[in-house]
């Protein structure tokens, strides 16, 4: 029996980025900015997307795609707010990928988008891995999880464009540092926005919407190739 | 849990080049798995070994290259190895840094029969 050795060289998720490039080709073709929501379980994320959803859905269309492990909770409360929604579970697993994003936008009207809110599965580790074909990735951290996540999981951190701090209301409450959690973001991605916000009393939540409205005026005025 | 995808990857990857030069047996993969990529290879092999089972994969060696965390410092530009957490440039103290290596993920070789 001859043994042979193949020189290989191939990228494992080239496969998942191959297909991220084709969603964005996608987005491009029909003008819709598509953002890429990431925290850990229990951050905000929906309550960030319904959020912005009420304040950007008079001159906005948005569509909404939802990662869970499980259940349909997040998607019936976004439903709610009478946009498109596609909800995507993963038993067992972590993230999403591109495929699934591919399937989800097979099933949206992308002509009469302008805005796409994708919400990741709550996980600050394996979601860094997969592109999905987003034109940005937010990062929420809530100020009950500690400001000590950028120093843990600093990979996820060194990705975002933007993070948010979430649930600042309970800053009174809570021994969350702004200079730590500011430190740690600073080491690994210096030039990124962070925003502090509370869906809840809607204190510092302008930002977000200033940050999203002006990605989507960027996208507009310099359409990508 | 983000292994399985990548090992499902890594197998459709090993047995597309074993049918390309016709080979009947895969004895070995090589694979280049950073430091950083935050996969563990023992779950790698475990799904491996499940996932190849009815395939000529079956039985293959996973060899993991782990290629060490290399970060560039931003004040100083050093490309240094941080140990552990601790991302602090070792020539002038500065914290901010950017990843150089580490984040590989590629399959390297294979050897085949």
């Amino acid at each position: 029996m001859e043994i042979k050795l193949l020189t290989i060289k191939e990228d494992i998720l080239g496969a998942n980025e191959a297909k991220a490039r084709m969603n964005r080709e996608r987005l491009n073709k029909y003008s819709i900015v598509a953002i890429n929501i990431m925290s850990s379980p229990g951050a905000g994320k929906t309550s960030l997307i319904i959020q912005t959803i009420n304040k950007l859905k008079p001159t906005t269309r948005i569509a909404v795609i939802e990662g869970d492990v499980a259940s349909q909770v997040d998607a019936e409360k976004v439903h709610q707010q009478g946009v498109p929604i596609i909800q995507i579970n993963i038993p067992g697993g972590c993230h999403l990928d591109a495929n699934m994003i591919e399937n989800a936008l097979n099933d949206l009207p992308l002509e009469d988008l302008d805005l796409l809110l994708i919400e990741n599965v709550g996980n600050l580790i394996c979601p860094a891995e997969f592109d999905l074909g987003e034109h940005k990735k937010v990062i929420l951290a809530s100020t009950p999880e500690g400001d000590d996540k950028p120093d843990k999981y600093p990979l996820m951190f060194s990705e975002a464009d933007v993070v948010l701090v979430t649930k600042c209301d309970l800053m009174p409450y809570m021994d969350f540092q702004f200079d730590n959690f500011f430190r740690g973001i600073a080491r690994v991605n210096p030039a990124v926005g962070i925003f502090q916000v509370s869906c809840k009393t809607g204190e510092g939540i302008e930002q977000w919407f200033d940050w999203l409205l002006n990605q989507m005026k960027d996208s507009k005025a310099h359409p990508p190739p | 849990m983000h292994e399985l995808p990548v090992t499902m990857s890594i197998l459709s990857i090993a047995l597309e080049h074993a049918k390309n030069v016709q080979a009947s047996k895969i004895i070995q993969i090589k694979l280049s798995i950073g430091e950083l990529s935050g996969i563990v290879p023992e779950f790698v092999q475990s799904q491996f070994n499940m996932l190849s089972k009815d395939t000529i994969a079956a039985g293959a060696n996973l060899e993991f290259h782990r290629p060490p965390s290399k970060l560039r410092c931003r004040n100083c530009a050093k490309i240094f190895s941080p140990e552990g957490r601790n991302w602090i440039c070792p020539n002038c103290g500065e914290q901010k840094v950017e990843i150089v290596s580490g984040r590989e993920c590629y399959v390297e070789s294979m050897e085949v029969a």
